[in-house]
């Protein structure tokens, strides 16, 4: 099979079962892109998480981009990312023409209430595994701790914690403790 | 023109929407509500419905609003834009900036950030975990046993076949189960 094409098919593939946004979707390019396909390594994969998280967009489509492109430059980025979005794209716009109370049809909401419980699974396996193959030394241990219980205080009080200004936070204090080292020397 | 307005919409929400859906969904009622596109209800209603459908949020609301307002083609136009910073973004992060990233001050940033994107990734699924358990009478007890039995799976087929079962196969399975649990179980009783 041509590349832009497996490309192309794995990514659709992988749009088709992205349910819950980005952190679902980091768990299904993994088990296909590093453990299946052995395209990435799973360094690669954990800097491109990083960078997908840094920069705009959604987490699926910088990673469709990524990958596509490291697999066979322009073009490649071109048919990973369009397979990504193409299965949403056809679902949403079939729903926004036909189906008013999508939602209330028992059959699907049932369905659905099942899917919200497995997607929580998967993203608290994906943290776990990132957190336990990652070696962290004592700087990242506390970062990883500290945004860990900033997080969960916040989605479980409700408190006003943005993941951006986290994020931001972390990249200071990683950029100020190199610049302290050499500083030191 | 719609068209253009889609577009130019769009491209903002695309452009500033860091750090996943959630944090995308202020910019994006903006957007919807500056231009008139949807009302709160719809909005509301439209975000559930993309989250029980695959794909980013982002651009399945951009897909909506494109479709309702301007058809096929403005569903293509508003999607095409919502996409297009993240593409663009990520193709110049592989090229001009590849020399860049690999510079020791890049790498001392991104060390920061591993941990924190790890820390913030264990702990949206807790809080999925724990916010789907708690139904309107207190502890969901159906949810409970769902989530007891996909932990169970995913760590029987670890640890007793050493073969990670895929995530793709553990959602059609979460799916089976709801409908077994909530959709069959209320009429069975």
């Amino acid at each position: 099979m041509k590349p832009i094409v497996e490309l192309f098919l794995t990514f659709f593939k992988i749009g088709l079962f992205t349910f819950g946004g980005g952190y679902a979707m980091i768990s299904v390019v993994e088990d296909q892109c590093v453990e299946r396909k052995k395209w990435i390594t799973q360094e690669e994969m954990v800097q491109m998480t990083v960078l997908a998280e840094s920069t705009p967009g959604p987490v699926a489509i910088n990673a469709a981009t990524y990958v596509g492109f490291q697999r066979a430059g322009l073009s490649g980025a071109a048919a990973a990312t369009l397979g990504v979005v193409l299965p949403s794209f056809g679902v949403i716009f079939l729903i926004s023409q036909f189906l008013e109370g999508f939602l209330e049809i028992p059959l699907i909401a049932s369905a659905f209430q099942g899917i919200k419980l497995g997607v929580g699974v998967l993203i608290f396996r994906t943290g776990l595994q990132m957190a336990l193959k990652a070696k962290m030394g004592p700087l990242a241990k506390g970062i990883f701790l500290a945004s860990f219980l900033a997080m969960l205080a916040a989605g479980l009080f409700s408190l006003p914690v943005s993941s951006v200004a986290l994020l931001v936070l972390a990249g200071i204090l990683g950029f100020s403790v190199y610049w302290a080292k050499g500083a030191a020397k | 023109m719609i068209y253009l307005k889609l577009f130019l919409g769009f491209l903002k929400v695309g452009c500033f929407s860091f750090g996943g859906a959630y944090a995308a969904i202020p910019l994006i009622r903006d957007v919807v509500r500056g231009y008139g596109w949807m009302t709160e209800d719809q909005l509301a209603y439209m975000i559930a419905v993309s989250e029980s459908t695959p794909g980013p949020i982002m651009v399945n609301l951009a897909t909506f609003t494109g479709a309702t307002q301007a058809g096929l083609a403005g569903a293509a136009l508003a999607t095409f834009a919502v996409v297009l910073p993240a593409f663009l973004v990520i193709l110049l992060a592989a090229t001009v900036l590849r020399r860049l990233m690999d510079s020791p001050g890049v790498q001392a940033v991104l060390k920061g950030l591993a941990p924190c994107v790890t820390g913030i990734i264990l702990a949206t699924g807790a809080c999925m975990i724990v916010g789907s358990l708690s139904g309107p009478q207190g502890l969901d007890l159906p949810a409970l046993v769902l989530t007891a039995v996909l932990a169970g799976v995913l760590l029987f087929s670890q640890k007793l076949l050493h073969k990670k079962i895929s995530p793709i196969l553990l959602i059609l399975l979460s799916a089976g189960l709801g409908v077994l649990i909530y959709g069959l179980a209320p009429l069975l009783a």
